[in-house]
C-alpha cells in the first residue's frame, strides 16, 4: 500500500505563504479595512502568519480573529460524531470590512459556507475573500478560493493534511491514503 | 469524547470526564450569549419540551433562552396549565408528550426520582431540572463552571455550602460535583437541617457559620426554604438571620478573593447582607449567565447527533 508523501515542506508552505500576502495586498490595494480570520484550527495558524507577513511588507498590523463552525455545521444532527466545541473570538466589528478568511485545506467547500454563515452573524462586511494553502477539489457547493497555495488534485480516497509546527511541530503538507 | 449517556439526571451518576466536557463546551457557549446576534443555527429543527411541576423562575427561563439560542423550538408546560390539573399522571403526560416526538424534555418534580422514572419510560433525552430534595444537576454544573471561570481551577479549593442542606438539592449536586472536582467541602446549618446521612458524604460539618467560613475560597449560601417554614426547622427567620446571615465579618474570616454564590431567588437580609449580595466578591449574576451557557451546552451534547 502506498504510504504517506510529502507534497509541500517547509519552505514551501513559507513561499506560498509570502506570495499569497502579496497576493492580498495587491487585490486589496492595501490593508485599509482589511482583517484576517482563521477558521479554527488550522486557519488560526496560518492567518498569524499571514498577519506577520503582511506586517513585514506594509509596517502596520492588520486585526485578526478567529471563527469556529462547528456551531453552523450543517451534518451536526446527521453524523454520528460530534466535533468539539471552540471559541470564536472576533475583537472587532465586522461591518464594512474587507474579510480574508483563511483555512488550511479547501475541500468541499461545507467549511467555508459555515464560517460565512457565522462571520455574517457578526455583521456585514464588505467582502469576504477566502485564502488557502491547498485546495483539493471535490467541491460540493459553489465556493472558490481567492488566494491558493497550490492546486492539489487528490482522489476522494486520499487524505490531504497540513502540518504546522505550532500544532504539529513541523510544517509540511503530506497526502496519505484514507479509508474508503 | 462525548456524553456517553441519554440523560442528565444527576451529579451522582457523571463521571468526571464528562463534568469536565460539559464546562469546556459552556465556556464556548458564553460567547454566543455575548453576541448582538445571540442566535446559532446549531438545533434547527429541534424540539425542547420544558416540563415544569414546581415554580421556576430562572430555570425555566434559562432552558427556554439555551434552547431558543441554538435555534430549537422550546415549549413550556407548566403543571398549573396542564392535564396534570385534570388529574393526568406523570406516565400518561410522558406517554403522550414522547408521542408528539420531541428531541429532549427538560423536568422538574417535586418527586425525587420523577426525572429518572421519565428518562426510563420515553426514548428521548431527559434533563432533570430539579427534583424534590434529590438534585440539581445544572445548577452545580454552573456552580463549577463560575468557580473554575474565576478561580482557574477547582481542584484544592475549599467551599463552604451554607444553609438547608437536608432538603437542598443544590447541596447535593454540588457536594457530589464539588467533591469530584477535588474541591474539600465543608457545610454548615443548624442541626436540624443536617441529613443524617451527611458524614457518609465525605464532608466536615459545621453548625457555626464563622467556623465553617474561616479560610475557604467559596461561599455558598442555600436559599432558605419559606415554604418549609410551617415544619418548624428553626424558631424564626430573624433567628436565623442571626446565626446564618452572610455579612462582612464572615467574609474577613474567609480566604483573600473569596467568591459569595447564591441559586437564588435571594431572600435578602435571611441568607445574605444586601451589601455581600451586590458586593465585589458576589458572583451571583454570573452564574445566572453561566447557567445559559450550561443548559445550552448541555443541549448541544445531548442532541447535536444520531442517537
Amino acid at each position: 500500500m502506498e504510504k504517506k508523501k510529502v507534497v509541500i515542506n517547509a519552505e514551501g508552505i513559507d513561499r506560498s505563504l509570502t506570495r499569497i500576502a502579496y497576493e492580498i495586498l495587491e487585490k486589496n490595494k492595501g490593508i485599509e479595512d482589511l482583517v484576517l480570520i482563521g477558521i479554527r484550527t488550522g486557519g488560526i495558524y496560518l492567518a498569524q502568519r499571514l498577519q506577520i507577513k503582511i506586517e513585514q511588507i506594509e509596517k502596520a498590523r492588520v486585526p485578526m480573529g478567529i471563527v469556529d463552525i462547528t456551531l453552523y455545521r450543517d451534518d451536526l444532527l446527521t453524523s454520528n460524531r460530534k466535533p468539539r466545541l471552540g471559541k470564536t473570538d472576533i475583537p472587532f466589528s465586522l461591518d464594512g470590512r474587507k474579510i480574508v478568511l483563511v483555512d488550511d485545506v479547501l475541500f468541499t467547500g461545507r467549511t467555508i459556507r459555515a464560517a460565512m454563515d457565522a462571520l455574517i452573524d457578526f455583521g456585514r462586511p464588505k467582502l469576504i475573500q477566502l485564502a488557502v494553502l491547498i485546495d483539493r477539489g471535490h467541491r460540493e457547493l459553489p465556493i472558490r478560493a481567492d488566494f491558493v497555495g497550490k492546486n492539489l488534485p487528490s482522489s476522494l480516497w486520499e487524505d490531504v493534511s497540513v502540518h504546522l509546527t505550532e500544532k504539529n511541530g513541523v510544517d509540511e503538507v503530506v497526502i496519505e491514503p484514507g479509508q474508503e | 469524547m462525548i456524553l456517553q449517556k441519554k440523560d442528565i439526571l444527576g451529579i451522582k451518576d457523571l463521571p468526571v470526564e464528562e463534568i469536565a466536557i460539559i464546562l469546556d463546551t459552556a465556556e464556548s457557549f458564553v460567547e454566543v450569549s455575548s453576541r448582538e446576534i445571540k442566535k446559532v443555527p446549531t438545533l434547527r429543527g429541534k424540539t425542547i419540551i420544558n416540563l415544569f411541576y414546581e415554580a421556576s423562575t430562572r430555570t425555566r427561563t434559562s432552558f427556554e433562552i439555551a434552547g431558543k439560542r441554538l435555534s430549537a423550538d422550546t415549549i413550556n408546560i407548566s403543571a398549573s396549565t396542564s392535564s396534570v390539573v385534570k388529574g393526568e399522571t406523570l406516565i400518561d403526560t410522558a406517554k403522550n408528550l414522547e408521542a408528539m416526538n420531541p428531541d429532549v424534555i427538560v423536568i422538574r418534580h417535586s418527586a425525587s426520582g420523577a426525572p429518572h422514572m421519565l428518562a426510563r419510560m420515553v426514548r428521548q433525552s431527559v434533563i432533570n431540572a430539579g427534583d424534590g430534595s434529590n438534585e440539581h444537576p445544572t445548577q452545580a454544573l454552573l456552580d463549577l463552571m463560575t468557580i473554575r471561570a474565576k478561580k482557574g481551577t477547582i481542584t484544592g479549593l475549599k467551599v463552604a455550602i451554607v444553609g438547608d442542606i437536608a432538603h437542598s438539592r443544590v447541596a447535593r449536586s454540588n457536594i457530589y460535583g464539588l467533591q469530584k472536582m477535588g474541591a474539600q467541602v465543608t457545610v454548615a446549618g443548624p442541626a436540624t437541617m443536617m441529613p443524617r446521612d451527611i458524614e457518609g458524604m465525605g464532608v466536615e460539618v459545621r453548625t457555626s457559620l464563622e467556623e465553617a467560613v474561616s479560610g475557604v475560597d467559596v461561599i455558598m449560601m442555600l436559599r432558605i426554604q419559606l415554604e418549609r417554614q410551617q415544619q418548624n426547622f428553626f424558631p424564626s427567620l430573624r433567628e436565623y438571620a442571626q446565626h446564618y446571615c452572610l455579612s462582612r465579618r464572615h467574609l474577613d474570616l474567609a480566604g483573600p478573593d473569596v467568591l459569595v454564590m447564591h441559586p437564588g431567588p435571594i431572600n435578602r437580609g435571611v441568607e445574605i447582607a444586601p451589601e455581600i449580595a451586590d458586593g465585589p466578591s458576589s458572583v451571583i449574576l454570573e452564574q445566572v449567565t453561566n447557567g445559559v451557557a450550561v443548559r445550552m451546552a448541555l443541549l448541544y451534547l445531548l442532541t447535536g447527533g444520531k442517537q
